[in-house]
C-alpha cells in the first residue's frame, strides 16, 4: 500500500480535518506519520479533564486551551517539517465557505454532532470535495466515504432523531429511570434554579381538579420568613408527596399502571432530627462555587454507590440548601451542566426519589450523570482504529481508486469472523433532498399556521439550516443576515407573523416554497399540501414533513415530540450529541449500529450489509491478485483442498 | 471486587471509559503489569492505548539504538538526533509515555529478554513481543507457560499493508453479557508452537492468506539467518521458492499464498502507520479484555490487510487443544 506512487499523492495533497477530539487526535497523528504534509484543522472546543484518557495529544497543563492549536503543537514535536494550520473556530462560521473548502483534496470528519456533520456534508457537496466521515461509541465505530455523484452523501439515509419523550410520560407516568432524570433536570432543576419566567410543566395536571394556578405558582417561591431548611422540606413534600397525591386522584391514568407512592419527608427521614443535615462547613474552606458539593458535606465519597431513599433525601435537601447558601447569585439563571457537581447531585437525588415513588430501580450518581449529561462512551483504542481506517480511505480517495472505496464497521463482536467489516458504499439516493433536487412535501393547515412556525419547526431544526432564505416564486418572504436594513427586517417580521393563506401571494395547497441556506449552498423545494387536522400527541408540530431523511417516531415506542427548548412546553428532550466527544450517527434503515447502546440493529440492516459482503467475498481471490501490478493471471483460482 | 475503590482523580480521568467497561474492570487494569518487547510503530500505538487506559505499570525492553528508520512509524520519538542520539528505543519511548498518564508507571528493563528468568516474567500479567523471530516467539511463549501464575502472551507484526496478532491466554475464564444475563465462559488456547504446527490443509478454505504468508516469511528468516524485518527485494525469488516447497509439503494449493502478497511483504516490509494504529488498537482492546476478564477475547489470530480492508479472526488450533 505504501508505494512510491502513493507517497507522491499523499505529499502533494491538502487535507481538512474537522474536529480535534477523540478521533481527531488519533487522526492527526496518523496523517502526520503517513506522510501528509499540509493539514488544516478546525475545532472550536477547549480541552477538559475528561478528554485526557484518550485525546493523547493533550495534558493536564493544557486544560482550557484550544484543542486545534495544542494538537498542532504536539504533532509538530515528532513531525516538525510538516505544515499544520489550526482554526480555533466553529465549523459553521461563514468564513469556512465553499471557496474555503475548494482548496482541499479531501475533508476528514471527526465530529461530535449531527448538526455539524450535516453542515460539512453540504459544503463538501457544494465544493465537490470528497468527504470521509467517521464516528465511534464505546467499542463500535464506522468510517464512510462520500464522493459527489459516486457514493451516497451523508444525508442520503435517515438519521436517528434526538430522543424525545411525551410530556405526560415525564410529568405523570414515568416508567424508566431516564424519565425521572428528564423530570429532575428539565423541570425541577429548571423550576428551582433556572429562569422563573420559562413555562414549566412541573405541576402535575390533575385532570380537572381545579387547583388555583396562582397557588401553584407560589409554591416554588421561598417565602420571606422561611428558613432554608423549611423551604427545602416544603418543596420536597410538594413535588414528591402532594403532586403524586394529585396525580393519583386521576383514576383514569392508573387503570393499567402501577400506582405511585407519595413520599413525604417525615417518612423518608423519619429517624433524623429536624435540623441535622450536612456539615456545610466541609465546603467552607473554598470560595470556588464550582467545588461546592452536597456529597462532601455529608461525607459521601463514592459516585458509584447507589444511595438509599434516605441518603437521596438528604442529598436533595443538602444540595438545595447549598445552592441558596453558596451559589445564591446564580439561582434564577442556572441551566443544568453535567460538569456542575452540585447540579448533578441534586438531579441524581431528585430522580432517585421520584424513581422510588414509581417503583423504578435507583441509580448511582455516576450513572445518573451519564444519562443526564448524555455522555457518550469513549475509549482510545476504537478512536485509534477508526483513525487508521480514515487514513486508508483518504488515500484511496486521493488516488481516485473508486472501486476500492469502502465503508467500514468496527464491531465489538465478530460478524462472520470479522471485527473490521468493509462494505461497498451505496449509490446516491435519488430522492435525497440534499444531494438531489427532489422536493419535500409539507402537510400543514394553511389557514392557521404562520411562516414563522415553518421556520422554527421545520427549516431550522429539521433541514438543519442556520441562515435560511425562503422564497415563494420570485418573491423573497424571509431572509437573515447582518447587513439587512431595518425596514426590510421589519417587513420580514410582519410576513412571517401572518397566516400562510393570508399573505400577499397566499400560500395554499399546491404552492411551492424554495428554501436555501446562504452558507451551505443548499437549496431545496417544499411542496405545500393543506391539511385541516393534526394529532396533538403524534404530530405536535401541527405539520408533517415528508421526504426528509430523519428517522423518527415509531422506533422505541415513544411517540416522539420535537424539541424546541424553552419556547414551548409541549416537548421535553434529552439533548443528544452536544456534549458527546464522538458519536455514531449511522442511518437507521441499513447501517449496523445506533448512537445509543440500547438500540440493536434490526435484521434488515444486518441482511443488507451481509448481502453486500457476500459479493465482496466472491471475488476474494481476485482482489488479492488483481490488486497488484505484477502481471499475475487474473483468472479466479479455485482452492484445491484434498 | 478487590476491595479498593477508585480515587476521585481516577474517576474523573477515566470517566468515559469506565462507562464502557465498568469500575471493577478499571480497578483490575490499575493493578496489571505489562511487558513489551520490540518498540516499533505498532507497539508504540499499543503502549499509548494501554497507558491511557490506566494499567498499573508498563515495562519496555528494547536495547537497540534509535535510527532514522526506527522513527518512521513511531510518534513517541522526536526526530532530532540531539535528542535520540545514543539512547535506546526503550529509553526514548519511556520518556514520552510517562507524560501520557501520570498515574501509570513506565519503566525500562535493559538486557536480552531471552535471558531473563522465571522470576522476571512472574512480575507480569501480560507480555507483548513485536517483530520477533520465530525462535523468540516460541521461547518467550514457552517461558510464559512455565509459570505457576497465568500470563497472557501476544505476538504482533506489521509489514506493509498487513498486520497480525497472535494470542495465547492459556486457560482463560471470563464473563460476558448475553441478552440481559452475565454468563461465565472458558477458552483453552494453544501455544504459538502448537498453533503454527497445525497442518495447513486442515484449516478452513477461506483462512486468511496473510496467515500463510507470515509463516513463509518466518521460516525464510529462520533458514536464512536474517533478522526479522531485514528481508529485502533480493530475497523474493528464494521466498517464492520456499513458499512452493511449503505448499507442497503441507498439501496446500499455492493460490492460498498469492505471490503478489509475498512480494508486497518482502519488498516493502516497513510498517504502514494506519495499519500500526489499527493493529495497536485491536491489541489494546484485547489486552484490556484479557485483564478485565470481560467480553469474548479473540482466539487466536487476528489479521488485517488494508488492501481488502478486512479485519479477520482466525482460530488456528488443533482439535485437541481447542475449546
Ligand atoms: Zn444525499
Amino acid at each position: 500500500m505504501a508505494s512510491l506512487h502513493q507517497f507522491s499523492v499523499i505529499k502533494g495533497s491538502k487535507v481538512l480535518m474537522v474536529g480535534a477530539g477523540g478521533i481527531g487526535c488519533e487522526l492527526l497523528k496518523t496523517l502526520a506519520l503517513s506522510g501528509f504534509q499540509d493539514i488544516h484543522i478546525i475545532d472550536m472546543d477547549t480541552i477538559e479533564v475528561s478528554n485526557l484518557n484518550r485525546q493523547f495529544l493533550f495534558r493536564q497543563s493544557h486544560v482550557g486551551q484550544s484543542k486545534a492549536r495544542v494538537a498542532r503543537d504536539a504533532v509538530l514535536k515528532f513531525r516538525p517539517e510538516i505544515s499544520i494550520t489550526p482554526y480555533h473556530a466553529n465549523v459553521k462560521d461563514p468564513n469556512f465557505d465553499v471557496d474555503f473548502y475548494k482548496q482541499f483534496n479531501v475533508v476528514l470528519n471527526g465530529l461530535d454532532n449531527l448538526d455539524a456533520r450535516r453542515h460539512v456534508n453540504r459544503l463538501c457537496l457544494a465544493a465537490d470535495v470528497p468527504l470521509v466521515e467517521s464516528g465511534t461509541t464505546g467499542f463500535l465505530g464506522q468510517v464512510t466515504v462520500h464522493v459527489k455523484g459516486k457514493t451516497e452523501c451523508y444525508e442520503c439515509q435517515p438519521k436517528p432523531a434526538p430522543k424525545t419523550y411525551p410530556v405526560c410520560t415525564i410529568t405523570s407516568t414515568p416508567s424508566k429511570f431516564v424519565h425521572c432524570i428528564v423530570w429532575a433536570k428539565e423541570l425541577l432543576f429548571a423550576k428551582l434554579f433556572g429562569d422563573k419566567n420559562q413555562e414549566n410543566d412541573l405541576n402535575v395536571r390533575s385532570g380537572d381538579a381545579a387547583s388555583s394556578s396562582n397557588h401553584v405558582e407560589d409554591v416554588f417561591e421561598r417565602r420571606n420568613d422561611e428558613d432554608i431548611d423549611q423551604y427545602g422540606r416544603r418543596i420536597y413534600d410538594h413535588v414528591f408527596g402532594y403532586n403524586i397525591e394529585m396525580a393519583l386522584s386521576n383514576e383514569e391514568t392508573w387503570k393499567n399502571r402501577n400506582r405511585p407512592k407519595p413520599i413525604y419527608i417525615r417518612d423518608s427521614l423519619h429517624d433524623e432530627p429536624t435540623q441535622q443535615n450536612g456539615n456545610v462547613e466541609k465546603n467552607g474552606g473554598t470560595n470556588d462555587p464550582s467545588s461546592v458539593s452536597a456529597m462532601a458535606s455529608l461525607g459521601m465519597k463514592n459516585p458509584q454507590d447507589i444511595w438509599s431513599l434516605k441518603e437521596n433525601s438528604k442529598i436533595f435537601l443538602e444540595a438545595l440548601k447549598l445552592f441558596f447558601l453558596k451559589r445564591e447569585k446564580e439561582v434564577g439563571n442556572l441551566t443544568f451542566d453535567k460538569d456542575d457537581q452540585l447540579a448533578v447531585e441534586f438531579v441524581t437525588a431528585a430522580a432517585n426519589i421520584r424513581a422510588s415513588s414509581f417503583g423504578i430501580p435507583l441509580h448511582s450518581l455516576f450513572e445518573a450523570k451519564g444519562i443526564a449529561g448524555n455522555i457518550v462512551h469513549a475509549v482510545a483504542t476504537t478512536n485509534a482504529i477508526i483513525a487508521g481506517l480514515i487514513v486508508i480511505e483518504a488515500i484511496k480517495v486521493l488516488q481516485n481508486d473508486t472501486k476500492r472505496y469502502r465503508m467500514t464497521y468496527c464491531l465489538e463482536h465478530p460478524s462472520r469472523k470479522m471485527l473490521l467489516m468493509p462494505v461497498e458504499p451505496f449509490e446516491p439516493n435519488k430522492s435525497c433532498y440534499v444531494c438531489s433536487e427532489t422536493p419535500l412535501l409539507l402537510e400543514i393547515n394553511t389557514h392557521r399556521s404562520k411562516l414563522s412556525e415553518i421556520i422554527e419547526k421545520i427549516v431550522k431544526p429539521k433541514l438543519g439550516m442556520s441562515a435560511p432564505i425562503i422564497m415563494h416564486g420570485a418573491e423573497v418572504l424571509y431572509e437573515t443576515g447582518d447587513d439587512l436594513d431595518e425596514d426590510l427586517l421589519a417587513s420580514y417580521a410582519a410576513v412571517v407573523d401572518k397566516v400562510l393563506s393570508e399573505l400577499n401571494s397566499p400560500i395554499t395547497g399546491g404552492s411551492m416554497l424554495t428554501v436555501s441556506d446562504l452558507y451551505q449552498e443548499l437549496r431545496c423545494s417544499i411542496n405545500i399540501k393543506h391539511r385541516e387536522e393534526f394529532d396533538e400527541e403524534k404530530e405536535p408540530d401541527g405539520m408533517v414533513l415528508s421526504g426528509w431523511s430523519q428517522a423518527s417516531v415509531e422506533n422505541d415506542g415513544n411517540k416522539s415530540v420535537d424539541h424546541n427548548a424553552g419556547s414551548t412546553s409541549e416537548s421535553l428532550t434529552v439533548e443528544t450529541g452536544k456534549d458527546s466527544e464522538e458519536e455514531i450517527v449511522p442511518g437507521k434503515k441499513r447501517k449496523l449500529y445506533e448512537v445509543s447502546e440500547d438500540v440493536t440493529p434490526s435484521d434488515a440492516q444486518e441482511v443488507r450489509a451481509n448481502k453486500k459482503l457476500e459479493v465482496l467475498d466472491e471475488d476474494d481471490d481476485i482482489v488479492m491478485l488483481d490488486g497488484e501490478d505484477f502481471g499475475i493471471s487474473k483468472k479466479k483460482i479455485q482452492s484445491q483442498q484434498p | 471486587m478487590d476491595g479498593e475503590e477508585l480515587t476521585e482523580q481516577e474517576t474523573a480521568l477515566y470517566d468515559r471509559q469506565i462507562r464502557v467497561w465498568g469500575a471493577d474492570a478499571q480497578r483490575r487494569l490499575s493493578k496489571a503489569h505489562i511487558l513489551v518487547y520490540g518498540l516499533k510503530g505498532t507497539v508504540a500505538e499499543f503502549c499509548k492505548n494501554i497507558v491511557l487506559a490506566g494499567v498499573g505499570s508498563l515495562t519496555l525492553v528494547d536495547d537497540r539504538v534509535a535510527t532514522e528508520e526506527s522513527l518512521a512509524a513511531n510518534f513517541l520519538i522526536p526526530p532530532d538526533e540531539n535528542v535520540y542520539g545514543g539512547k535506546t528505543l526503550a529509553e526514548l519511548c519511556c520518556d514520552s509515555l510517562k507524560d501520557f498518564n501520570p498515574m501509570v508507571r513506565v519503566l525500562v528493563e535493559k538486557g536480552d529478554l531471552l535471558s531473563f528468568g522465571v522470576d522476571f516474567y512472574s512480575k507480569f500479567d501480560v507480555v507483548v513481543v513485536c517483530c520477533s523471530s520465530l525462535a523468540t516467539k516460541k521461547l518467550i511463549n514457552a517461558k510464559c507457560r512455565k509459570l505457576s501464575k497465568r500470563l497472557a502472551f501476544y505476538a504482533v507484526d506489521c509489514k506493509d499493508s498487513c498486520g497480525e496478532i497472535f494470542v495465547d491466554l492459556q486457560l482463560h475464564r471470563y464473563s460476558k453479557k448475553k441478552l440481559e444475563e452475565t454468563i461465565e465462559c472458558e477458552l483453552n488456547y494453544p501455544s504459538f508452537e502448537e498453533a503454527i504446527s497445525v497442518p495447513w490443509r486442515t484449516l478452513p478454505r477461506r483462512a486468511s492468506k496473510v496467515y500463510f504468508a507470515m509463516r513463509v516469511l518466518e521460516r525464510f528468516e529462520e533458514a536464512d539467518g536474517c533478522k526479522p524485518g531485514e528481508i529485502s527485494a533480493d530475497d523474493l525469488p528464494s521466498v517464492l521458492k520456499l513458499k512452493k516447497e511449503l505448499c507442497e509439503s503441507q498439501s496446500l494449493s499455492e493460490s492460498h499464498i498469492p505471490d503478489g502478497l509475498l512480494e508486497r511483504l518482502v519488498t516493502n516490509g516497513r510498517e504502514f502507520p494506519p495499519v500500526c494504529a489499527i493493529i495497536g488498537g485491536i491489541l489494546g482492546q484485547e489486552v484490556i479484555k484479557a485483564i478485565s476478564g470481560k467480553g469474548d477475547p479473540l482466539k487466536n489470530f487476528f489479521f488485517f490487510d488494508a488492501m481488502d480492508g478486512k479485519g479477520v479472526i482466525e482460530d488456528v488450533s488443533s482439535s485437541n487443544t481447542g475449546s
